[in-house]
């Protein structure tokens, strides 16, 4: 067995989105993640991630593939077993005004977590923890009776991890948790999940769709192009050395704080529009926005193959 | 993600990019402004629109005479809705009977409140069969989707095809002509619209996140239908609800003006007006009464229900 916490093998997750059409949301993706390791998932909008994510813990049915989360083959798991596993992962969600149910109270929306897995022994314990919860992630114990309207963006998606945590997980998905929020509330938010992550030894997929906060959060990074990850190294060395021509593009994209520095880096402009994941192209997906695509990335698909030590990149020339 | 947070982190930065912000500085987490919960924007949006409190003031007064009337004015007077009194035979209204008496000497101001107890039982009574047989085919045909939803459906169209008369007509050849069996005709065929409004709402709601969220935790599917669904869906349900209680009043007066209605001495004003038709000429007020508070009511509940689905209507908020 490896020291892996999170396996993910070959994960395929396609929509059958009528008249015939398959759409490849996620086509064949594998990535471990180790124990307290922050893995970042970065790649445009509608490349996949949230779909990637929503299938690792299985909100959405597999095509095909496998996931392992602490020794458990997670794909495979009947429904009983499955509810029991779904306290060792959760999930913190895109958009905080649509994650909490409006109609709900916020000692509800948590105290449900406590409800479904019997967590809590009497309603006074039920409101004890959930207040307890809320404290951990800087919330008042008096907001528990509030409904999530009152609340602002930081602070919903405060209530968003307080759910997650309420059933004590492993592993957490966090898909985009700060996108959705304000500049001056982001850098809470990032901080708040890096505490709980020393304090509490999680494990965190990080999805974001731009690459700064990412190499801020992630111990390694993987880059996802129309369904496929293209590249997945080191921060660091993701950072330093790109491999895969999106990479280069993508970080391009970051602005550089010093002057000087700007100079020498170009802005990498990529032509085009993302394509339907649909109709991909054939051979290598980026092919078709790729500065240095050639006549053989139209034929052959480039396998994901260690460029550098440590270092994994799908392109033919890198 | 926006440029000004990129500009903050700092390539390869070994210091903390983010200035970390605690709890509750200068009670920054404290909620000030008391907002107003979805239903207390709702009363008060109902509230401004004029006709449909009206309307809503009208039912409430004919339910308030319907359940008190005939059992004041026999205790003041000794009028009963069955007892007859051949030598009173249609008497106009006068002080001793406000309403007149019918073809039998009794008594219409209590008729006509014994018909709004039958007519107001009945389209309540339908509206909720409608409601509980709408709400759970409706949600479980929604939710699930695909299969599921194709073969409900189709078993759903086939019913609403059926002539709604035929299915009343049957069903009096098997069933004793009694309020039970118009109750029941109209609950056959008359949940369909109600699960197809269900249906599309849970199918628009059931990818949001919060539903998601609960899946994640480990929520079963009726757990996720039924606590977090359906309360979302209140709005267009309740709409419904309403409008769906004057069809089942008019339907009930029509079968019982087709002979199919309940039997006498008991009263509703479908029978009221099929019984005062015979001598509308002669003795119009034994036709009046009832048919004028048919249609008041019917008109009452209308308009009320048109006002609540402005009410919920967010395109409405001010
Ligand atoms: N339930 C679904 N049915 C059909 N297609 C879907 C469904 N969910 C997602 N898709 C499609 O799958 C693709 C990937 O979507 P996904 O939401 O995973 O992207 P994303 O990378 O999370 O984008 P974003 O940054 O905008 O959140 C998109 O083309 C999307 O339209
Ligand atoms: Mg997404």
């Amino acid at each position: 067995m490896s020291d892996n916490f999170v396996e993910v093998q070959g994960l395929r997750k396609f929509f059958n989105v009528g008249n015939n059409r398959i759409l490849k949301a996620v086509n064949d993706i594998s990535f471990s993640i180790k124990q307290g390791e922050t893995l970042g998932l970065v790649g445009e909008s509608g490349c996949g991630k949230s779909t990637a994510g929503r299938t690792i813990i299985r909100l959405y049915e597999p095509t095909a593939g496998s996931v392992t989360v602490d020794g458990v083959e997670v794909t495979k798991l009947s429904k009983s077993k499955m509810k029991a596993q779904r306290r060792n992962m959760q999930m913190i969600f895109q958009d905080p005004f649509a994650s909490l149910n409006p109609r709900m109270t916020i000692l509800d929306i948590i105290g449900e977590a406590l409800d479904i897995h019997g967590l809590a022994g009497s309603r006074a314990e039920r409101k004890r923890r959930v207040e307890e919860l809320l404290e951990l992630v800087g919330l008042n114990a008096e907001h528990a009776s509030r409904f999530p309207h009152e609340f602002s963006g930081g602070q919903r998606q405060r209530i968003g991890i307080t759910r997650a945590l309420a059933v004590e997980p492993k592993f957490i998905i966090c898909d985009e948790p700060i996108s959705a929020l304000d500049v001056s509330i982001q850098a809470q938010v990032i901080n708040l999940l890096m505490d709980l992550q020393k304090k509490m030894d999680l494990t965190y997929l990080f999805v974001a769709h731009d690459l700064s906060m990412v190499k801020y959060m992630s111990d390694r990074v993987a880059v996802m192009y129309l369904g496929k990850i293209v590249e997945i190294a080191k921060s660091e060395d993701l950072y330093a050395n790109p491999q895969h021509p999106y990479t280069t593009a993508l970080l391009s994209a970051i602005p550089v704080p010093d002057i000087e520095d700007e100079g020498r880096k170009e802005r990498i402009v990529l032509q085009g529009d993302l394509p339907s994941p649909i109709n991909p192209p054939s051979g290598c997906p980026f092919r078709t926005r790729c500065p240095a695509a050639t006549e053989r990335c139209a034929q052959e698909a480039p396998e994901l193959r260690e460029t550098r030590p440590g270092h994994l990149a799908a392109c033919h020339y890198a | 993600m926006s440029q000004e947070m990129n500009v903050n982190v700092t390539p390869g930065a070994g210091s903390n990019p983010f200035e970390k912000i605690g709890r509750d500085q200068n009670g920054g987490e404290r909620i000030v402004r008391k907002s107003l919960t979805a239903w207390q924007n709702i009363r008060r949006n109902l509230y401004e629109n004029k006709l449909s409190m009206v309307g809503l003031y009208f039912i409430i007064a004919i339910a308030l005479m319907a359940i008190f009337a005939p059992w004041v004015t026999g205790l003041i007077t000794g009028y009963n809705y069955f007892a007859n009194e051949l030598a009173n035979a249609n008497q106009p209204p006068s002080w001793a009977h406000w309403f007149g008496t019918d073809d039998l000497g009794r008594d219409m101001w209590v008729r006509t409140w014994k018909g709004a107890q039958i007519s107001l039982f009945v389209g309540i009574a339908a509206a909720l069969i409608d409601l509980v047989i709408g709400i759970v085919y409706g949600g479980i045909m929604g939710y699930f989707g695909g299969k599921v939803d194709e073969t409900m459906n189709r078993i759903a169209e086939i019913l609403y095809a059926i002539p709604y008369l035929l299915v009343v007509i049957l069903l009096m050849v098997v069933m004793p002509q009694s309020l039970t069996t118009i109750i029941v005709a109209m609950s056959i065929t008359g949940w369909i619209n109600m699960a197809w409004i269900v249906r599309g709402e849970i199918m628009r709601l059931k990818n949001q996140e919060y539903a998601l969220a609960s899946k994640a935790l480990g929520a079963g599917s009726m757990r996720i239908i039924f606590r977090h669904l359906i309360p979302n869906a209140m709005g267009p349900i309740l709409v419904t609800l309403t409008l769906t209680i004057p069809g089942a009043m008019f339907t009930e007066a029509f079968l019982s003006f087709l002979g199919m209605g309940v039997k006498s001495p008991v009263a509703s004003w479908g029978t009221m007006i099929d019984n005062g038709r015979q001598a509308m000429t002669t003795y119009p007020w034994r036709i009046m009464f009832p048919a004028l508070f048919l249609a008041v009511s019917m008109f009452a509940l209308n308009v009320f229900g048109d006002g609540l689905r402005d009410a919920f209507d967010p395109k409405m908020k001010k």
